[in-house]
């Protein structure tokens, strides 16, 4: 396997860092940070302590102590900046904290918010601004894709029942349904789109939008860029099996240019800092639409490591302010499959964690 | 009242139920009145212990007390007779 | 010896999927004074529950606002609208800052001639002015905003009947890409009744048109709306220069930026997403600014911002009547104030700060009210410290539409106070009586006498 280099050749010194980290929920629909920390363990230059940052008293990763060295509960997103804020205070002042990755979409508009006092701590980061991080957003990705060039799927955004015509004429079905925050539905038919209109609309409220179906293979693109428009990896994957929550399941590296080419014309427009997914879907013709954009690494971001492309060893260079040398290969034909272990412990742990909000 | 035989309690303030399997944290008070209970003290003994520890009337110790009894037979903590 | 402080015992389930209690911290932190008056003495001494509202925050945000947009755009008028909360002292704090007034009936029209503002600096508003409103206005000079045809016959007549060519705007809605559209006020742009009606205006000879208004929502979260019905109203403008050779004077923008409030069912925190008056202003100055009329063309630009200038400068304080624990195991508290007063809890999440000291156990409950009504509920589910009765609460950001839209309901409103910029204290609302309240009934001869 193709290590990073950048480092390795320079020096031999092992520089001492502790980061802190979301996503410990490895569950059957997983958060992305017990992969970011297998990937950060495989650096020879650097020694981690790494420190767990959880929502919930039973994601895996607070129990998980050979690769967690400690974790502390934070505020969920709802409860605002200030009180995230206080809480990574306390825990920097007990960790020194040199750098925190987040790991979840909904948690990130927060942290976005509060990178200059993080800085003012000497905490680093290296995630997209808020101007990035909101024309991926859902309700405006549409707009971006037109303005930029990018193929995705058309929609109309509605908010009364009797308007599903217009994209039912405009896009013919089935149409996807879909909620402003979450939720969708496929609808095969008129009937069929009005009961989604109302079931998702009394849920999560008006406006709806209603999407074009995209029909095609789904391929997933791990890729990071320097935040200067440069493209530092790219790797693409096609799901092979998925799950019933539409969570991939096991998973393969493929070789096409192509959609290389669609990952680094993406950072070079928006000129995107960090690490993302990019959600495709690539018709019969060979049509690559972006149904999302995840402001985050993948669940699966080892499978980059594993074949070659260290993503979150590049964002640690970077976060530290080093040149990263683009990743320019991969291997294909790699294939990750996610599999589940029981972790067995002890009742006291996971009361710990849920009094003490530390463990 | 009685507390159920088997629950578990830790010197931090964390009460388990092996039967049920819940795991629950109480107050200093909360904790206090818990040992008291696994000690099969009766009432009288509980209110007076508390009285003389804490400053708080009878009246409010008491509604309060039923209430935490309440709470403690609805988490299945105690046998009811 | 010493007694130890006594908290009322608790118990919680450890529960995986819960909320953790790391996720409302920040409404743990007592609130013990405002602006440096204890929150103790304020209840002793007026009572509670008790408005109170900080003079220095509502200056401080009025000049911030003022100077969010002056620092972007020449001419710059605020008017302070009486329907977000019309108590005459803090009308004549905007007044003193430089504010004139923006009314929408007779009742809040004649509050501001009262509050010192002459006629030609208030704004008339609303779909609903009577014959002698408009002939009031006239009169006066007033700014006549007129919302749909039949007012604007009435006015024309009115001002042939008077002799007189009074000063009017025509309301205008639009599509700005919000939902839901406020197409009930005023005259359409899009299918074309907004410009029909200035041209009607011109045609009669009878009104001096001075002015575009809108008011495209309220609440509003998004910038970029502003920008839209800015640029719309540039439209109207533009053209009117070109067929009638003349210069609107002003634009007014309206109302309906937000305060930092949380709305009910949103994800994050209202502190965090709602953008702030700078970013509003300039969406709204870079639109007319650039649009490309002459500098010395530039219109006016008025603003009817309310709810932004005074929601955080007012707090609700109030004492704890009960704690009970409801049949599936909830706690519930019941406040000695309910929706009566805080009208905003069916909008918001209100932000509600204990005003004592407490240990770090806290439990989730519901907020009620006193009211015996099943209505009456400030707060769904809160995290709070184990609050007993007679403890004291402190509710955030109260100031917009409660104590105009506040009830007189089962029970008697309470006073308000104002602290002054030297932290003295004055009561600008007394406490209403039961004379108060009956005062105006009348009681038929035949019903005098009840024997019971």
């Amino acid at each position: 396997m193709k290590k990073d280099k950048v480092i390795k050749n320079k020096s031999d010194k092992i520089r001492e860092v502790t980061v802190a980290l979301t996503g410990l929920n490895a569950i059957d629909s997983p958060g992305p940070g017990v992969a970011v920390i297998r990937c950060l363990k495989e650096m020879p230059d650097f020694r981690f302590r790494i420190i767990g940052l959880s929502y919930e008293a039973l994601e895996p990763g607070i129990y998980m102590n050979d690769i967690v060295d400690k974790t502390y509960q934070i505020p969920y997103p709802s409860a605002g900046t200030e009180s995230l804020f206080n809480r990574i205070k306390y825990i920097n002042e007990k960790e020194n904290l040199g750098l925190i990755i987040p790991n979840f979409d909904a948690e990130l508009y927060n942290f976005i918010k509060l990178v200059p006092k993080f800085e003012a701590l000497g905490i680093k980061t290296f995630f997209p601004a808020m101007e990035q991080f909101e024309k991926r957003d859902k309700i405006n990705l549409f707009d971006f894709c037109k303005k930029n060039g990018f193929l995705c799927p058309r929609d109309k955004t509605i908010v009364k029942i009797d308007e599903l015509k217009i994209p039912a004429g405009k896009f013919g079905f089935p149409l996807v349904i879909k909620g402003k925050y979450y939720e969708a539905a496929v609808a095969h038919s008129f009937d069929a789109a009005q009961k989604a209109f109302l079931k998702i609309s009394s849920k999560w409220g008006l406006p709806i939008i209603v999407q074009e179906f995209i029909k095609g293979t789904e391929i997933n693109l791990a890729a990071i860029g320097d935040g200067n428009g440069n493209t530092i990896g790219a790797v693409p994957v096609r799901k092979l099996y998925i799950t019933d929550k539409g969570k991939s399941w096991a998973g393969i590296t493929l070789e096409d240019k192509s959609l290389i080419e669609l990952a680094e014309k993406f950072i070079a427009v928006t000129k995107w800092r960090g690490g993302f997914e990019l959600e495709i879907m690539r018709t019969p013709e060979g049509k690559p639409y972006i149904m999302e954009i995840n402001p985050r690494f993948p669940a699966w971001i080892y499978l980059s490591s594993a074949a070659g492309q260290n993503h979150p060893a590049a964002l640690v260079r970077m976060a530290f302010g080093e040149k990263v040398k683009p990743y320019k290969n991969y291997r294909v034909g790699k294939i990750f499959i996610r599999y589940s272990w029981d972790l067995v412990t002890d009742v006291e742990k996971f009361q710990k964690i849920s009094a003490f909000g530390e463990i | 009242m009685k507390l159920k035989s088997n629950i578990a309690t830790s010197e931090t303030g964390f009460i388990f139920n092996p039967s049920t399997g819940d795991s629950f944290s109480a107050n200093a008070v909360g904790m206090e009145i818990i040992s008291l209970l696994k000690k099969n003290k009766p009432l009288n003994e509980i209110k007076k212990h508390i009285l003389d520890k804490y400053n708080v009337d009878e009246a409010v110790f008491e509604k309060d007390y039923d209430d935490y009894i309440a709470q403690l037979q609805f988490y299945n903590l105690i046998d009811t007779m | 010896m010493d007694k130890l402080r006594y908290e009322r015992p608790s118990i919680k389930q450890m529960n995986a999927g819960l909320m953790n209690q790391y996720g409302l911290k920040t409404e743990y932190a007592p609130v013990l004074d405002i602006d440096g008056v204890p929150v103790k003495k304020i209840i002793s001494e007026y009572g509670s529950p008790v408005f109170v509202i900080s003079e220095r925050q509502l200056r401080r945000n009025y000049q911030n606002a003022v100077r969010a947009f002056k620092t972007r755009y020449p001419k710059v008028q605020f008017a302070w609208s009486y329907k977000t909360n019309y108590l005459d002292s803090v009308c004549r704090v905007f007044h003193q800052e430089g504010s004139w007034a923006e009314v929408v009936s007779r009742f809040e029209y004649q509050k501001a001639l009262r509050n010192g503002v002459p006629g030609k600096k208030i704004v008339f508003n609303g779909p609903d002015k009577r014959e002698e409103d408009i002939i009031t206005a006239i009169k006066n000079d007033s700014l006549l905003h007129i919302d749909h045809f039949d007012e604007l016959y009435l006015t024309l007549e009115l001002a042939e009947k008077l002799n007189k060519k009074p000063r009017v705007a025509i309301r205008v809605n639009m599509d700005t890409g919000i939902y839901p559209m406020w197409d009930r006020f005023g005259f359409n742009y899009e299918n074309g009744q907004a410009w029909n009606a200035i041209n009607k205006i011109m045609a009669s000879g009878k009104l001096e048109f001075t002015g575009l208004h809108t008011h495209i929502g309220t609440f509003m979260l998004v910038t970029s709306a502003y920008a839209a019905a800015a640029s719309k109203l540039c439209d109207l403008a533009y053209n009117f220069r070109i067929k009638f050779n003349k210069n609107i004077e002003y634009i007014d923008i309206g109302g309906g930026f937000p305060s930092t409030n949380t709305l009910k069912g949103s994800y994050l925190q209202g502190v965090d997403t709602v953008p702030s008056i700078d970013e509003f202003a300039e969406a709204i100055t870079n639109t007319i600014v650039n649009y490309g009329f002459k500098p010395e063309d530039l219109p006016t630009l008025i603003l009817e911002t309310g709810r932004a200038l005074v929601d955080d400068a007012a707090f609700l304080l109030g004492t704890v009547l009960a704690t009970k624990r409801l049949s599936d195991g909830r706690r519930a508290t019941i406040m000695d104030f309910g929706v009566n007063l805080l009208f905003t809890s069916y909008w918001y999440d209100h932000e509600i700060s204990p005003a004592q000291e407490f240990t770090q156990n806290s439990e989730d409950m519901v907020v009620y009210g006193p009211l015996c009504m099943n209505i009456d509920v400030v707060r769904e589910n809160i995290n709070l410290p184990l609050l007993q009765k007679g403890d004291n609460v402190v509710v955030h950001k109260v100031g917009a539409y409660n104590m105009t839209q506040w009830q007189q309901f089962i029970t008697m409103r309470p006073k308000v106070i104002l602290i002054d910029m030297q932290r003295n204290v004055h009561i600008i609302r007394e406490t209403e009586t039961l004379d108060y309240i009956t005062e105006l009934e009348k009681v038929p001869q035949h019903l005098t006498e009840t024997n019971l």
